[in-house]
């Protein structure tokens, strides 16, 4: 998958994160994050966002982080979001389907 | 019914702990033209991910009419979602064509046909006038809602404390309601610091027949609950009119009396659902 332009997603509000991603030239990824909860779970937020990157075969594109305490599935949907904006797509093509007791 | 923005993941990981019956993320008027492909990410990953326990999820997507809503109603169906809303209800064809793409979704992601429900929400004159209609146009349809802020600026009027200006349109889709056998459900109130007008609407829409009400702040829930749990005497009298038609039925009696006052269906009707509301409140 291409980068087409940078792209950012999310807010600096609480329970929320805002991320910045660009291509890069480096030939792989690097995630720069600043979080309130980085001691703990710093490594955890990366894993996420590399989780994403990985999804859409991105390999050269700097993530720029900025953490309010977001949960995980927060932390998803905003990199998926920048991620989509970033290659000019509005959604994904095929979303997972999910399964609720009713 | 509580709403919830969809693009704000502190209130949608809130949302399920304030005790609602149903939630409903926002994807339409509370999201900005340039927040709409992020806030359905956000709904989708929480619905993924969050436990919502036993609560109704609901979505309110955006209309056909806009380059939104036909992914909306992809990434929710997908998502498992309960019941799609749609917003602008205003003909047959409105409700049809969501109807035709839901389907279409959940042959695509493998889902039984029929599983996600839909509610149709009323927010014109013409929607009103057509209310009859609407609630009869798919058997996926739940509830139809009225959605008074948009409809009274249709009307040319704005919304009162007494509610006067709503009273035809309320009385209309409740009928259209109750004719077609689904719930109805009754608008947000907006003013969050005016409780006494908040239960003055609240006993108002429950005298009517509504079957709830949307709220737009936590704080408005217990009130709703409170005004729509039957009283310890009601929960009594309906006890007593179930055990008297039962002890009627296995007599034989066709006609049967409580304390004096004849006991016909109406009666027993109320009493059933006197119980079931008891039930659903506990």
């Amino acid at each position: 998958m291409e980068i087409v332009k940078s792209s950012s997603a999310g807010t600096l509000d609480s329970c929320d994160i805002q991320i910045r991603i660009e291509s890069n030239e480096i030939g792989s990824n690097e995630i720069y994050l600043k979080s309130v909860v980085e001691k703990q779970f710093g490594n955890q937020i990366k894993a996420l966002i590399n989780d994403v990157l990985d999804k859409h075969n991105l390999k050269s594109v700097t993530v720029n982080a900025v953490d309010r305490g977001a949960l995980d599935c927060t932390i998803r949907a905003r990199v998926e979001s920048a991620v989509m904006r970033a290659i000019g797509r509005e959604s994904l093509e095929d979303w997972s389907v999910i399964h609720h007791d009713k | 019914m509580l709403y919830v923005p969809g693009s704000n993941p502190g209130m949608i990981a809130d949302s399920m702990i304030y005790g609602a019956d149903s939630i409903m993320f926002d994807l339409e008027d509370s999201i900005s033209l340039k927040e709409k492909d992020t806030a359905r990410h956000l709904v989708y990953e929480a619905l993924k991910y969050l436990d919502f326990g036993n609560v109704e999820l609901v979505c309110r997507v955006n209309g056909l009419d806009t380059p939104y809503g036909e992914r909306d109603i992809e990434a929710m169906v997908a998502a498992g979602i309960h019941v799609i809303r749609l917003p602008k209800t205003e003909t047959v064809q409105d409700v049809k064509a969501v109807e035709i793409l839901i389907e279409q979704y959940e042959n695509k992601y493998g889902l039984e046909t029929g599983s996600v429900k839909m509610m149709a929400a009323v927010e014109s004159a013409l929607g009103i006038m057509n209310a009859h209609e609407i609630a009869h146009a798919s058997n996926r349809l739940v509830g139809i809602a009225i959605g008074a802020e948009d409809y009274v600026t249709n009307l040319k009027t704005t919304r009162s404390a007494s509610g006067i200006e709503l009273i035809y349109a309320r009385s209309q889709l409740l009928n259209a309601a109750r004719s077609a056998g689904i719930a109805a459900l009754d608008t947000v109130f907006s003013d969050v610091e005016d409780t006494a007008n908040f239960e003055n609407e609240v006993r108002l829409i429950k005298q009517l027949g509504f079957d709830g009400k949307s709220v737009i702040n936590p704080r408005q829930i217990p009130i709703v609950h409170e005004i729509f749990t039957p009283t310890d005497e009601e929960i009594t009298h309906a006890e007593a009119v179930i055990e008297a038609i039962k002890e009627a039925e296995e007599k034989g009696l066709g006609v049967i009396s409580l304390r004096g006052k004849m006991i016909d269906k109406p009666i027993v009707d109320r009493a059933i659902r006197i119980i079931e509301l008891t039930k659903a409140s506990r």
